[in-house]
């Protein structure tokens, strides 16, 4: 136990270290402008955090990042990479719009959302299924075809919408009333205007499953076991096949969910082409940051919407990319100090036996 | 009828050129052990600077070498992060294509305040041959300097490899590093030297992106460093079969183009998948005939 809290310490120092030097080396950006970096990032979180409505805005960008970043880490700690967040999220969105305008009008809530949720996941997960498969059956490398996959679903997508969408825009009429969630506003007037809502809680219920499901259950650990030692998990009994299978659909699946957020749970209601744009290839920064663990996907996908959502402060002070620059940043510095820090407590448990 | 096939072969030269030049430089890095998905990255940050570069000197000539250089030094950071640092490779790569994406941004915002350069000087257009319903051809293409470049490119690199001890070394140190270091090679160098290459290459086919259309705009890559890591393996690790992989690709694009000019009734956006699909069928056909290099994506311990 206290091992384990001293290894969660460690990996999250590693984290905060990471985020700390990107924003120092962001720091040096915005003082070649002539600003001064502790007033601008003040600011950049007065204006994410200090007002009910920006918050909103914040979780409701958090919300996505954590699907997909979740859904990212779910693969990793099976040792695949799956690249394919971002057309796994865009066709799960897909999905539960059509679902959302094929159900009955009089469809009542409580079934309403769990299918339309179930219909987002289904999505990512076919997104999903051919770079499975054929990892699964013929061994080819799942990082080119996930990849492939984002630019198909998206031309595929874009021709289907232009079948169904409203008239002279590049969205979907709206779903019905009953599948549409709440908005945080709902709960709290001063949220009025923004789009932070409920499938904030599933994202939360998200991580936490999968988080239970690598911890507590078999195959999780078979999971676990292919991602450490392929051969060695092999030579176990478990079946690579199927866990390749289980981890990419698994992924899209997780990845697909986080349509719900754009579609029913936006002030919107509809899918739009391009809404989703980047925030599949973000998921993946996330899951690094968070070292795949998946609870804190949850502090990850936070701080990553609190450097998108501050665009227009940095915009005032430096350039609006300044919040790409500083996530590109932290996953360098974190992957390359986690090697380091790797590197040297090896190199510490070594030392005796060497000596 | 000749005119119609004259211009497919024309079309397809021409969008091959972006994936070539990535994907000989892709050969070159991952012969020596380095996987490069950051060729996308490598590919804007040359489109950029090229333009830049032009666009500030008035000069197209210096506008490529801007390109070449500015995609040798985001070579460098890749050849940092995985040789030096021993980071994961697909992850260096994509930190660099998310870098790419906000440092062109924030260098549009310096230069342009924009997010259209507007139109820069381009290479200019030779005339090599006389005039004819052929020569006009051969002077649409191969007057235009990188596409010679890029023809030369193809057996330069194949030399390069096949035929140079350098390039005989660099093969050996992504087969087997650790009997190259035993044999006096330095791993890391010329893993550098592989990576450096292949950024060299990718800032060409930036260039050529940027003066093909005379301008700079974030979109210009769109994937198309993506396709050309595809191409490699698709080559199978070969100058000359990934020159045909990319010509493959090419000509998905170039017909997409010629239906559309013909007004053939196919939707454009399903069209527009076309060489992505064939990446995927091409890639699932090669394996088990296709042997990457052994120590891909390795980082070498000593």
């Amino acid at each position: 136990m206290i091992r384990r809290l001293r290894e969660a310490g460690l990996q999250s120092g590693v984290a905060l270290a990471a985020v700390l030097l990107a924003l120092a080396a962001g720091g040096l950006v915005i003082l070649a402008n002539g600003h001064n970096p502790l007033r601008v990032y003040r600011e950049l979180f007065a204006n994410t955090l200090g007002k009910p409505i920006y918050l909103g805005g914040v979780i409701f960008k958090a919300t996505t990042l954590a699907f997909t970043g979740v859904a990212a880490a779910f693969a990793f700690r099976a040792g695949i990479f799956n690249i394919g967040g971002e057309g796994q999220l865009y066709m799960g969105a897909f999905a539960c719009a059509l679902a959302g305008l094929a159900l009955p009008a009089a469809t009542p809530a409580p079934v309403a959302v769990p299918l339309l949720a179930l219909a987002a996941a289904a999505g990512g997960a076919l997104a999903a299924a051919p770079p499975a498969i054929l990892k699964a059956t013929r061994g080819t490398h799942e990082v080119i075809n996930t990849l492939m996959m984002n630019f198909v679903l998206f031309s595929v997508i874009h021709w289907l919408l232009a079948m169904v969408a409203v008239e002279r825009t590049s969205h979907t009429p709206a779903v019905l009333d009953a599948g549409r969630l709440p908005l945080l506003s709902a709960f709290a007037k001063s949220m009025l205007g923004s789009q932070g809502n409920l499938s904030g809680l599933f994202a939360v219920a998200a991580c936490s499953t999968v988080a239970y499901l690598f911890a507590r259950t078999r195959l999780g650990y078979e999971l676990r076991a292919v991602g450490a030692n392929r051969t060695a998990a092999q030579y176990g009994g478990v079946s690579i096949r199927r866990m390749t299978l289980v981890s990419l659909l698994g992924s899209g699946a997780l990845a697909g969910l986080g349509g719900t957020n754009l579609v029913l749970g936006s002030s919107h209601g509809y899918f739009e082409a391009g809404f989703s744009s980047g925030q599949g290839y973000l998921g993946i920064a996330v899951a690094l940051l968070a070292r795949n663990n998946a609870f804190a996907v949850l502090p990850a996908a936070f701080l990553f919407a609190v450097l998108s959502e501050g665009g227009q402060v940095f915009q005032r002070y430096a350039t609006k990319e300044l919040g790409e620059i500083l996530q590109a940043l932290v996953i360098v510095l974190v992957v390359v100090s986690a090697k380091f820090f790797e590197g040297a407590v090896a190199r510490f448990q070594r030392s005796p036996a060497d000596a | 009828m000749l005119d119609q096939a004259l211009l497919l072969v024309y079309l397809t030269i021409l969008s091959s050129v972006p994936y070539l030049l990535p994907a000989l430089g892709g050969t070159c890095s991952e012969r020596a052990g380095v996987v490069n998905i950051g060729l996308e990255g490598m590919l804007l940050v040359g489109a950029f600077a090229a333009a830049a570069a032009a666009h500030a000197t008035g000069s197209a000539w210096t506008g490529l070498v801007a390109g070449v250089l500015a995609g040798t030094l985001t070579a460098l950071l890749h050849a940092l992060l995985t040789v030096t640092a021993k980071v994961d490779q697909i992850i260096s790569g994509l930190s660099i294509n998310l870098l790419a994406g906000g440092a062109t941004g924030y260098g549009m915002d310096l230069i342009w305040g924009d997010t259209d350069s507007g139109t820069v000087p381009v290479l200019p257009a030779w005339e090599l041959v006389p005039e004819g319903p052929w020569g006009n051809v051969v002077n649409a293409l191969f007057g235009r300097p990188l596409v010679l470049l890029t023809a030369l490119a193809v057996p330069a690199v194949w030399l390069l490899l096949f035929r140079t001890r350098f390039g005989l070394r660099l093969s050996a140190v992504g087969e087997n590093p650790a009997a190259c270091d035993t044999l006096g090679l330095s791993v890391a160098g010329l893993r550098y030297r592989g990576v450096l290459l292949s950024g060299a290459l990718a800032g060409m086919g930036g260039s050529w992106l940027a003066f093909n259309v005379g301008r700079f705009g974030q979109d210009i890559s769109a994937g198309k460093g993506y396709i050309a890591m595809a191409a490699v393996v698709c080559g199978r690790w070969r100058p000359l079969g990934v020159a045909a992989a990319c010509f493959l690709f090419g000509f998905a694009g170039a017909l997409c183009a010629a239906l559309e000019r013909w007004r053939v009734p196919v939707p454009s956006q399903l069209l527009t998948a076309l060489p992505y699909v064939l990446t995927m069928i091409v890639v699932a056909g090669l394996v088990g005939r296709a042997r990457a290099p052994a120590a891909l994506g390795v980082p070498y311990e000593k």
